[in-house]
């Protein structure tokens, strides 16, 4: 098997993505929305847009501080401020419209108190968690069964490691949408995580159930296989499935994003990067990191 | 065979009913799509109870009534199908606190809507503490000098509009407050007990009336003298007519969506899924010929199915609870592709195609199952932490994937056996195989 013999390529891409996760972060940051920090987020339509500078002055005449205005599609606006005051709310329109110069409509408001913001994080870091424990339970379960040559907390650990790339990905990519557009970290970013979480997990067992059946199989009919060729073999064996499944959802996915509403396209974003990243990491690196592992511990034994 | 044959028929007869039931405007008459605010446009406002003021036993009570009063309120003021509902949230972030959300359908002015539920008087009553005095009033704060009384907002009955007259009043406008049975009882007690104290009447936060205890009061009726104008004695008692809250609020969050937007969204989750549902379908008749026409039969079915979950649960659906939606559909045929790539290993091994059809299932059932149940999970918790936004999308995946595990197992299977392809060779394999072998 061609992934299987290739491995050290497919270990140095993947650990180049990784790097370049982790470069995008570390230049780029995630920028977390007001969902989890308490703030306010408006869209304003316009039949003409004003320059940022009119609005600019607009707002800051009004009592504004710290926000940011950004230019959406169409003729919109959209700007994040902190908690706006009883007048701010009030005379937003005004403001927005900068007196009567401008025909202005709010499209969306949304304002979220500092205690909210709060709770919204603690449950969201709340849930990664829970999320987590129920994997780890999940993988516990899925490989209690002990097999040869490799014990089942290798494919336990390996399974977590996939999930590990399969998280970091998104957010490297995340955090350069950041950059271009402007997304940022909120409640529907972190469903997004969680479903990739519960989406890769599933396929990345799927081929290591297969290897575990192979292996079973060649000892009831007391085969002798190398242990790299059977693993080889059982990738061969669920690979169309794997992309079959990840194509049909990617599809989807991929229509979400073109055609679908403005406000889940940064999700289905988020879930392609996600789901191209786990069936990456179940077909090029599960198999081969065991197979690496297995390899290793030969060698160990041998000397 | 004849047996799977009439299962088959009932499935597509069940999906085709399903599907006039989706789509008749008869139907849908009676049992409509229910669109969450950002779809249908309006407001959502979040706000804060303040029960410090209130006995522990008493927070439940005072909640239902602060919810019946906002109800009243926001229905007088025209909105259709407003949502008021109250809940204990805060538990992630410190002390637990009451919340009441309401939600208007159709407003799309959160000023105006704040306004609407502003105009709400606070009513509380306390007692003066032992020792304390109300020349302290400027100089302490209220909750320094005053204690809850047993008697709250939520016991009021109806008002009153009189005037004082006699010796000393000029004709004094007053409003009377007159306690329904319960609070009648609380208030005879309350008066009875505390003859001499001071006990304090407060609209929205501010002492109006701090009248002295002289004797017990059997009738539950209380008076506020508080100097008014007689305009402004009307309209407090007929704001107070309309229900005080109980309990200061205070707004949390708001969330407010235009109707343009939310319509455009509805339109744009429709296409995305109506060109999901095709690129799907035909991605699945290319790739598994017969196979992929009956997982696209399945799917249809799976449609018709969901859809018909949503109408008769009532089901609000959003935007992230459309994006489920669609996502569920890539999903939905993953169960399909499972048991397709084993039913041709188990055809390539040599067995026959009715053979390798009913091994393909057996064979695939455990990894839907194990799929299914990693999805489950998320959407589980999703659904039980999640805010109303990610409880959308949790609630249609749930829903998705259960649904889709029925349509998989349950119809693919029928509808491939009773088809009925025996033969071994020629248009038979064509039909079952698959990709871009011939």
């Amino acid at each position: 098997m061609i992934i299987v013999d290739y491995r050290n390529i497919f270990f140095a891409l993947s650990g180049l993505l990784v790097l370049a996760s982790f470069g995008a972060l570390a230049v780029f940051g995630l920028q977390i929305g007001s969902d989890f920090t308490g703030g306010t987020l408006v869209q304003v339509r316009y039949d003409t847009r004003p320059a940022v500078e009119e609005l600019t002055r607009s707002l800051d005449s009004a009592g504004f501080e710290g926000y940011s205005l950004r230019e959406a599609e169409n003729t919109d606006y959209i700007l994040r401020a902190g908690n706006l005051s009883e007048a701010q709310r009030a005379g937003l329109k005004t403001t927005l419209s900068i007196g009567d110069t401008y025909t202005s409509e709010i499209t969306q408001l949304t304002e979220v108190g500092p205690t909210i913001g709060k709770e919204l994080r603690n449950k969201a870091f709340f849930a990664l968690a829970l999320v987590l424990i129920c994997i780890l339970f999940f993988i516990a379960f899925a490989f209690r069964k002990v097999s040869k040559p490799i014990s089942s907390w290798v494919y336990g650990l390996i399974a977590l490691v996939t999930l590990a790339f399969d998280v970091t990905i998104p957010l490297g990519a995340f955090a350069i949408f950041g950059e271009l557009w402007g997304a940022q970290i909120d409640s529907l970013f972190v469903t997004a995580i969680l479903t990739i979480l519960g989406y890769s997990v599933h396929d990345t067992i799927v081929v290591f159930d297969r290897t575990r059946e192979n292996l079973r199989l060649n000892e009831e009919h007391s085969r002798k296989e190398d242990f790299a060729h059977t693993a080889g073999r059982s990738l061969k064996q669920t690979f169309v499935r794997s992309m079959n499944t990840s194509v049909t959802t990617l599809i989807a996915l991929t229509i979400l994003y073109l055609v679908g509403p403005d406000s889940t396209k940064d999700f289905a974003l988020t879930l392609l990067v996600g789901i191209v990243a786990g069936t990456y990491s179940s077909i090029f690196l599960a198999t081969p990191l065991l197979v690496a592992v297995e390899r290793w511990r030969a060698g160990k034994g041998a000397r | 065979m004849l047996k799977m044959r009439l299962v088959a028929l009932f499935i597509l007869l069940c999906g085709g009913g399903l599907g006039w039931f989706v789509y008749s405007p008869a139907a849908s008459a009676i049992w409509p799509f229910k669109l969450g605010l950002d779809l249908s446009g309006g407001t959502q406002l979040v706000y804060r109870a303040d029960t410090s003021n209130i006995p522990g036993s008493e927070v439940s009570d005072s909640m239902a009534a602060l919810r019946d009063t906002i109800e009243r309120r926001v229905n007088l003021f025209g909105v259709s199908e407003p949502i008021v509902q109250t809940q204990r949230g805060g538990t992630f972030a410190g002390a637990p606190e009451e919340r009441l959300i309401v939600e208007l359908p159709g407003v799309t002015d959160t000023q105006r809507a704040i306004e609407l539920i502003g105009e709400t008087p606070v009513l509380e009553f306390r007692m003066l503490k032992e020792g304390a005095d109300t020349s302290q009033l400027s100089t302490s704060t209220v909750d320094e000098l005053f204690e809850p009384a047993a008697i709250t907002g939520k016991h009021l009955a109806n008002t009153q509009l009189q005037f004082q007259t006699g010796t000393g009043y000029a004709n004094e406008p007053v409003v009377v407050l007159n306690f329904n049975a319960e609070g009648k009882d609380i208030f005879a007690r309350l008066t009875s007990e505390n003859v001499g104290r001071l006990f304090g009447i407060f609209l929205d936060g501010v002492p109006i009336s701090i009248p002295v205890i002289r004797e017990a009061i059997p009738d539950g009726t209380a008076v506020i003298s508080g100097g008014f104008q007689a305009e402004e004695a009307r309209e407090l008692a007929r704001n107070l007519n309309y229900g005080a809250l109980p309990v200061p609020i205070e707004l949390l969050s708001t969330q407010t969506v235009a109707g343009t937007l939310g319509a455009k969204a509805v339109q744009d989750g429709l296409r995305a899924g109506l060109w999901g549902i095709g690129l799907v379908a035909l991605f699945m008749v290319l790739w598994y010929r017969l196979p992929g026409v009956i997982a696209v039969v399945a799917l249809s079915l799976y449609i018709v199915l969901v859809l018909s979950i949503f109408k008769l649960l009532g089901v609000t659906l959003t935007a992230a609870g459309i994006a489920a939606f669609i996502l569920s559909i890539g999903m939905a045929v993953d169960a399909n592709v499972l048991i397709f790539e084993r039913m041709k290993e188990e055809l390539r091994s040599g067995k026959s195609v009715s053979d390798g059809i009913r091994e393909g299932f057996a064979r695939a059932w455990l990894s839907i199952r194990d799929s299914n149940i990693s999805s489950m999970i998320t959407a589980l918790i999703l659904f039980w932490l999640g805010t109303s936004l990610v409880k959308g999308f949790a609630l249609v995946f749930g829903i998705g994937v259960a649904v889709s595990m029925f349509t998989a197992i349950i119809v693919s299977r029928s509808l491939l056996i009773s088809v009925g392809v025996t033969a071994k060779d020629g248009i038979a394999r064509f039909l079952f195989s698959s990709g871009t072998r011939l």
